[in-house]
Protein backbone atom coordinates (compact mmCIF):
# COMPACT_ATOMS: atom_id res chain seq x y z
CA UNK A 1 0.00 0.00 0.00
CA UNK A 2 1.36 3.60 -0.91
CA UNK A 3 0.67 5.85 1.96
CA UNK A 4 3.92 4.85 3.81
CA UNK A 5 5.01 7.62 2.92
CA UNK A 6 2.55 9.06 5.61
CA UNK A 7 5.46 10.62 7.43
CA UNK A 8 7.28 12.67 4.74
CA UNK A 9 4.35 14.44 3.86
CA UNK A 10 3.64 15.67 7.37
CA UNK A 11 7.48 16.51 7.60
CA UNK A 12 7.24 18.29 4.04
CA UNK A 13 4.86 20.42 5.88
CA UNK A 14 6.18 20.51 9.11
CA UNK A 15 9.66 22.06 7.71
CA UNK A 16 8.16 24.64 5.86
CA UNK A 17 5.55 25.68 8.23
CA UNK A 18 8.33 26.05 10.47
CA UNK A 19 9.95 27.98 8.14
CA UNK A 20 12.65 25.66 6.30
CA UNK A 21 13.41 25.49 2.46
CA UNK A 22 12.08 22.32 1.30
CA UNK A 23 12.17 20.13 -1.18
CA UNK A 24 10.51 16.24 -2.70
CA UNK A 25 11.96 14.20 -4.81
CA UNK A 26 9.88 11.37 -6.31
CA UNK A 27 10.36 8.52 -8.39
CA UNK A 28 8.05 9.02 -11.15
CA UNK A 29 9.43 6.73 -13.39
CA UNK A 30 11.37 3.31 -13.24
CA UNK A 31 12.73 0.41 -16.01
CA UNK A 32 14.50 -2.94 -15.14
CA UNK A 33 15.07 -3.67 -11.72
CA UNK A 34 14.66 -0.31 -9.75
CA UNK A 35 14.96 -0.40 -5.73
CA UNK A 36 12.35 1.31 -5.09
CA UNK A 37 8.75 2.03 -7.19
CA UNK A 38 7.39 5.15 -8.58
CA UNK A 39 5.39 7.47 -6.15
CA UNK A 40 8.51 6.18 -3.26
CA UNK A 41 10.04 10.01 -2.26
CA UNK A 42 12.29 12.16 -0.44
CA UNK A 43 11.78 15.18 1.46
CA UNK A 44 14.84 17.33 2.15
CA UNK A 45 15.60 20.67 4.01
CA UNK A 46 17.84 23.43 3.90
CA UNK A 47 20.07 21.80 6.64
CA UNK A 48 20.31 18.92 4.68
CA UNK A 49 18.23 17.26 6.74
CA UNK A 50 16.24 14.06 4.64
CA UNK A 51 13.62 11.91 5.53
CA UNK A 52 12.59 8.79 2.72
CA UNK A 53 14.12 7.25 0.08
CA UNK A 54 14.22 7.50 -3.75
CA UNK A 55 16.46 4.25 -3.70
CA UNK A 56 18.18 1.38 -1.83
CA UNK A 57 20.28 4.33 -0.78
CA UNK A 58 22.72 4.58 -4.08
CA UNK A 59 21.38 8.10 -4.63
CA UNK A 60 20.35 9.62 -2.50
CA UNK A 61 23.48 11.65 -1.94
CA UNK A 62 23.10 13.20 -5.25
CA UNK A 63 19.48 13.47 -4.85
CA UNK A 64 19.67 15.56 -2.15
CA UNK A 65 22.79 18.23 -3.77
CA UNK A 66 20.12 18.35 -6.53
CA UNK A 67 17.65 19.31 -4.22
CA UNK A 68 19.47 22.14 -2.18
CA UNK A 69 19.46 23.49 -6.05
CA UNK A 70 16.40 23.24 -6.45
CA UNK A 71 15.02 24.91 -3.08
CA UNK A 72 17.54 27.46 -4.10
CA UNK A 73 16.16 28.35 -7.58
CA UNK A 74 12.27 27.05 -7.40
CA UNK A 75 12.70 25.55 -10.70
CA UNK A 76 11.83 21.64 -10.53
CA UNK A 77 14.28 19.18 -11.81
CA UNK A 78 13.74 16.25 -13.62
CA UNK A 79 16.84 13.69 -12.40
CA UNK A 80 17.72 10.47 -14.43
CA UNK A 81 19.80 7.79 -12.97
CA UNK A 82 20.58 4.26 -14.28
CA UNK A 83 24.19 2.19 -15.05
CA UNK A 84 24.27 3.26 -18.52
CA UNK A 85 24.11 6.88 -18.07
CA UNK A 86 28.08 7.88 -17.28
CA UNK A 87 27.74 11.52 -18.35
CA UNK A 88 24.76 13.65 -16.82
CA UNK A 89 25.27 11.58 -13.34
CA UNK A 90 28.09 9.73 -11.85
CA UNK A 91 26.08 7.96 -9.20
CA UNK A 92 24.20 4.94 -10.62
CA UNK A 93 22.05 2.09 -9.80
CA UNK A 94 24.10 -0.92 -8.67
CA UNK A 95 21.13 -2.93 -9.60
CA UNK A 96 21.36 -2.23 -13.27
CA UNK A 97 17.93 -0.31 -13.36
CA UNK A 98 17.06 2.83 -14.18
CA UNK A 99 15.28 5.39 -12.44
CA UNK A 100 13.89 9.13 -12.93
CA UNK A 101 13.46 11.47 -9.98
CA UNK A 102 11.31 14.58 -10.46
CA UNK A 103 12.19 17.09 -7.70
CA UNK A 104 10.32 20.14 -6.80
CA UNK A 105 10.78 23.01 -4.29
CA UNK A 106 7.46 22.95 -1.59
CA UNK A 107 5.87 26.33 -1.50
CA UNK B 1 4.67 21.49 -4.58
CA UNK B 2 2.87 24.12 -3.53
CA UNK B 3 2.20 24.48 0.00
CA UNK B 4 -1.74 24.63 -0.06
CA UNK B 5 -1.52 21.87 -2.13
CA UNK B 6 0.35 19.69 0.25
CA UNK B 7 -1.98 20.95 2.99
CA UNK B 8 -4.86 19.99 1.27
CA UNK B 9 -3.03 16.00 0.44
CA UNK B 10 -2.34 15.78 4.10
CA UNK B 11 -5.50 16.38 4.89
CA UNK B 12 -7.32 14.33 2.26
CA UNK B 13 -4.29 11.56 3.72
CA UNK B 14 -5.87 12.14 7.48
CA UNK B 15 -8.93 11.67 6.70
CA UNK B 16 -8.50 8.07 4.59
CA UNK B 17 -9.74 9.62 1.65
CA UNK B 18 -7.87 8.72 -1.46
CA UNK B 19 -6.39 11.55 -4.09
CA UNK B 20 -3.94 11.81 -6.50
CA UNK B 21 -1.45 14.55 -7.46
CA UNK B 22 -1.02 15.18 -11.20
CA UNK B 23 2.33 16.52 -12.29
CA UNK B 24 3.72 17.81 -15.39
CA UNK B 25 7.07 16.51 -15.23
CA UNK B 26 7.97 18.88 -17.87
CA UNK B 27 6.99 22.12 -16.65
CA UNK B 28 6.27 21.64 -12.83
CA UNK B 29 2.51 22.04 -13.30
CA UNK B 30 0.47 20.46 -10.49
CA UNK B 31 -2.99 20.03 -9.06
CA UNK B 32 -4.17 17.53 -6.34
CA UNK B 33 -7.52 15.88 -7.61
CA UNK B 34 -9.76 14.08 -4.86
CA UNK B 35 -11.45 10.88 -4.77
CA UNK B 36 -15.20 12.40 -5.09
CA UNK B 37 -13.51 14.72 -8.45
CA UNK B 38 -12.15 11.78 -10.31
CA UNK B 39 -15.25 10.78 -12.04
CA UNK B 40 -15.85 14.85 -13.52
CA UNK B 41 -11.95 14.61 -14.44
CA UNK B 42 -10.38 14.86 -18.38
CA UNK B 43 -8.17 12.19 -16.89
CA UNK B 44 -11.07 9.95 -15.03
CA UNK B 45 -9.91 6.88 -17.10
CA UNK B 46 -6.47 6.88 -16.06
CA UNK B 47 -6.98 8.43 -12.51
CA UNK B 48 -9.76 5.50 -11.62
CA UNK B 49 -7.38 2.98 -13.21
CA UNK B 50 -4.01 4.13 -10.90
CA UNK B 51 -6.24 4.33 -8.21
CA UNK B 52 -7.93 1.26 -8.15
CA UNK B 53 -4.42 -0.55 -8.57
CA UNK B 54 -3.17 1.58 -5.51
CA UNK B 55 -0.23 2.50 -7.98
CA UNK B 56 1.93 5.26 -9.35
CA UNK B 57 2.29 5.86 -12.87
CA UNK B 58 3.64 8.49 -15.39
CA UNK B 59 1.34 8.40 -18.91
CA UNK B 60 1.31 10.72 -21.76
CA UNK B 61 -1.75 12.39 -22.53
CA UNK B 62 -2.36 14.70 -25.86
CA UNK B 63 1.97 14.55 -26.30
CA UNK B 64 2.04 15.73 -22.60
CA UNK B 65 4.09 13.30 -19.52
CA UNK B 66 2.28 13.46 -17.07
CA UNK B 67 3.01 11.77 -13.41
CA UNK B 68 0.29 10.28 -11.31
CA UNK B 69 1.25 10.18 -7.89
CA UNK B 70 -1.69 8.28 -6.50
CA UNK B 71 -2.45 8.30 -2.59
CA UNK B 72 -4.58 5.80 -1.12
CA UNK B 73 -5.36 5.08 2.25
CA UNK B 74 -3.47 1.69 3.77
CA UNK B 75 -6.25 -0.99 3.52
CA UNK B 76 -7.82 -2.43 7.47
CA UNK B 77 -8.80 -5.63 7.66
CA UNK B 78 -10.73 -6.45 10.82
CA UNK B 79 -11.37 -9.86 11.74
CA UNK B 80 -14.18 -10.62 14.04
CA UNK B 81 -13.53 -13.91 15.59
CA UNK B 82 -9.96 -15.20 17.20
CA UNK B 83 -10.48 -18.52 15.61
CA UNK B 84 -7.70 -20.96 13.60
CA UNK B 85 -8.23 -19.58 10.87
CA UNK B 86 -8.14 -16.37 11.90
CA UNK B 87 -4.61 -17.20 13.51
CA UNK B 88 -3.28 -18.26 9.84
CA UNK B 89 -5.47 -14.92 8.16
CA UNK B 90 -3.92 -12.32 10.04
CA UNK B 91 -0.01 -12.93 9.62
CA UNK B 92 -1.24 -13.33 5.69
CA UNK B 93 -3.00 -10.14 5.75
CA UNK B 94 -0.21 -8.01 7.31
CA UNK B 95 2.11 -9.80 4.09
CA UNK B 96 -0.38 -7.87 2.33
CA UNK B 97 -0.35 -4.63 3.83
CA UNK B 98 -3.28 -4.62 5.75
CA UNK B 99 -3.26 -3.28 9.19
CA UNK B 100 -5.13 -6.51 11.04
CA UNK B 101 -7.29 -6.16 13.92
CA UNK B 102 -8.89 -9.07 15.72
CA UNK B 103 -11.55 -8.82 17.60
CA UNK B 104 -13.13 -11.26 19.75
CA UNK B 105 -15.33 -11.22 23.63
CA UNK B 106 -14.14 -14.42 24.19
CA UNK B 107 -10.65 -14.30 25.70
CA UNK B 108 -9.65 -18.01 25.46
CA UNK B 109 -9.69 -17.29 21.62
CA UNK B 110 -8.29 -13.44 21.70
CA UNK B 111 -5.06 -14.75 23.74
CA UNK B 112 -1.67 -13.21 22.91
CA UNK B 113 -0.53 -16.34 22.93
CA UNK B 114 -2.65 -17.34 19.87
CA UNK B 115 -2.56 -14.16 18.33
CA UNK B 116 1.80 -12.68 18.50
CA UNK B 117 2.16 -8.89 17.44
CA UNK B 118 -1.58 -8.93 16.12
CA UNK B 119 -3.73 -6.21 17.55
CA UNK B 120 -6.17 -7.69 19.85
CA UNK B 121 -9.38 -6.47 21.42
CA UNK B 122 -11.02 -8.85 24.02
CA UNK B 123 -14.48 -7.23 23.60
CA UNK B 124 -17.79 -7.11 22.36
CA UNK B 125 -18.61 -5.90 18.91
CA UNK B 126 -20.47 -2.70 19.82
CA UNK B 127 -17.77 -1.81 22.26
CA UNK B 128 -15.09 -2.87 19.98
CA UNK B 129 -15.68 -1.45 16.46
CA UNK B 130 -16.22 2.20 16.79
CA UNK B 131 -12.87 3.38 17.96
CA UNK B 132 -11.52 1.39 14.87
CA UNK B 133 -12.81 3.69 12.19
CA UNK B 134 -14.17 1.06 9.88
CA UNK B 135 -14.63 2.95 6.73
CA UNK B 136 -14.76 2.18 2.99
CA UNK B 137 -10.95 1.32 2.73
CA UNK B 138 -11.54 -1.61 5.11
CA UNK B 139 -12.13 -5.49 5.01
CA UNK B 140 -14.55 -6.40 7.54
CA UNK B 141 -14.89 -10.57 8.06
CA UNK B 142 -16.93 -12.02 10.50
CA UNK B 143 -15.82 -15.39 11.60
CA UNK B 144 -16.98 -16.60 15.27
CA UNK B 145 -20.23 -18.97 14.01
CA UNK B 146 -21.90 -17.22 16.79
CA UNK B 147 -24.92 -14.98 15.90
CA UNK B 148 -24.41 -13.23 19.35
CA UNK B 149 -20.74 -11.81 18.16
CA UNK B 150 -20.93 -12.06 14.29
CA UNK B 151 -24.00 -10.23 13.59
CA UNK B 152 -23.73 -6.69 15.19
CA UNK B 153 -20.59 -7.23 13.84
CA UNK B 154 -21.72 -7.26 10.28
CA UNK B 155 -24.41 -4.73 10.74
CA UNK B 156 -21.43 -2.57 11.73
CA UNK B 157 -20.20 -3.58 8.68
CA UNK B 158 -23.09 -2.21 6.93
CA UNK B 159 -23.20 0.40 7.99
CA UNK B 160 -19.16 1.65 7.20
CA UNK B 161 -20.09 0.83 3.64
CA UNK B 162 -16.64 -1.47 3.99
CA UNK B 163 -15.73 -2.68 0.37
CA UNK B 164 -15.68 -6.46 1.22
CA UNK B 165 -17.45 -8.22 3.99
CA UNK B 166 -17.42 -11.65 4.43
CA UNK B 167 -18.80 -14.05 6.87
CA UNK B 168 -18.13 -18.10 7.53
CA UNK B 169 -20.37 -20.46 7.46
CA UNK B 170 -22.39 -22.35 4.92
CA UNK B 171 -25.61 -21.80 2.66
CA UNK B 172 -27.38 -23.04 5.03
CA UNK B 173 -25.89 -21.31 7.81
CA UNK B 174 -26.16 -18.45 5.70
CA UNK B 175 -29.56 -18.27 4.35
CA UNK B 176 -30.46 -18.40 8.47
CA UNK B 177 -28.17 -15.48 8.93
CA UNK B 178 -30.45 -13.56 6.22
CA UNK B 179 -32.80 -14.03 8.19
CA UNK B 180 -31.84 -12.37 11.60
CA UNK B 181 -30.11 -9.59 9.84
CA UNK B 182 -33.42 -8.82 7.86
CA UNK B 183 -35.50 -8.94 10.96
CA UNK B 184 -32.67 -6.55 12.65
CA UNK B 185 -32.92 -4.16 9.87
CA UNK B 186 -30.48 -4.51 7.08
CA UNK B 187 -31.12 -3.68 3.46
CA UNK B 188 -31.37 -6.59 0.26
CA UNK B 189 -28.55 -4.41 -0.60
CA UNK B 190 -26.65 -4.67 2.37
CA UNK B 191 -27.36 -8.18 2.79
CA UNK B 192 -26.31 -8.99 -0.78
CA UNK B 193 -22.52 -7.40 -0.17
CA UNK B 194 -21.86 -10.51 1.83
CA UNK B 195 -19.36 -12.67 0.75
CA UNK B 196 -21.11 -16.18 2.10
CA UNK B 197 -19.31 -18.79 2.30
CA UNK B 198 -16.47 -16.94 2.68
CA UNK B 199 -13.18 -17.07 0.37
CA UNK B 200 -12.99 -17.76 -3.34
CA UNK B 201 -13.75 -21.55 -4.09
CA UNK B 202 -10.22 -23.28 -4.65
CA UNK B 203 -11.34 -25.95 -2.24
CA UNK B 204 -9.19 -24.89 0.42
CA UNK B 205 -9.25 -27.37 3.82
CA UNK B 206 -6.77 -26.06 6.01
CA UNK B 207 -7.30 -22.83 7.99
CA UNK B 208 -4.27 -21.79 6.37
CA UNK B 209 -5.84 -22.82 2.67
CA UNK B 210 -9.20 -21.03 3.57
CA UNK B 211 -7.37 -17.59 4.75
CA UNK B 212 -5.63 -17.59 1.32
CA UNK B 213 -8.99 -18.35 -0.10
CA UNK B 214 -10.23 -15.35 1.53
CA UNK B 215 -7.37 -12.62 0.99
CA UNK B 216 -7.90 -14.14 -2.58
CA UNK B 217 -11.60 -13.23 -2.71
CA UNK B 218 -10.52 -9.53 -1.28
CA UNK B 219 -8.05 -8.89 -3.43
CA UNK B 220 -9.96 -9.73 -6.68
CA UNK B 221 -12.66 -7.19 -4.88
CA UNK B 222 -10.07 -4.37 -4.41
CA UNK B 223 -8.32 -4.26 -7.53
CA UNK B 224 -10.74 -6.29 -10.79
CA UNK B 225 -12.95 -3.41 -12.18
CA UNK B 226 -16.52 -3.82 -11.27
CA UNK B 227 -16.97 -5.80 -14.81
CA UNK B 228 -14.28 -8.39 -14.79
CA UNK B 229 -15.75 -8.72 -10.89
CA UNK B 230 -19.15 -9.62 -12.38
CA UNK B 231 -17.92 -12.07 -14.97
CA UNK B 232 -15.86 -13.75 -11.68
CA UNK B 233 -18.54 -14.21 -9.90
Amino acid sequence: MLDREEDILKAAEDWKSAGHGVALATVVETWGSAPRPAGSSLVINDDGTFLGSVSGGCVEGAVVTEALDVIESGAPKLLEFGVADETAWKVGLSCGGTIRVFVEKVG
Amino acid sequence: MKLETLQQLNAERAARRPAIVVTDTATGEQRLVKAADIAADPLAAELSKQLRMGKSASVEVNGKKLFLNVYAPTAKLVIVGAVHISQALAPLARTLGYDVTVVDPRTAFASPERFPDVPLIAEWPDVALPPLNVDAYTAFVAVTHDPKIDDPALLHAFERGCFYIGALGSKKTHAKRIERLKQQGASDADLAKIHAPIGLAIGAVSPAEIAVSIMAEITATLRLPAAAKAQAA
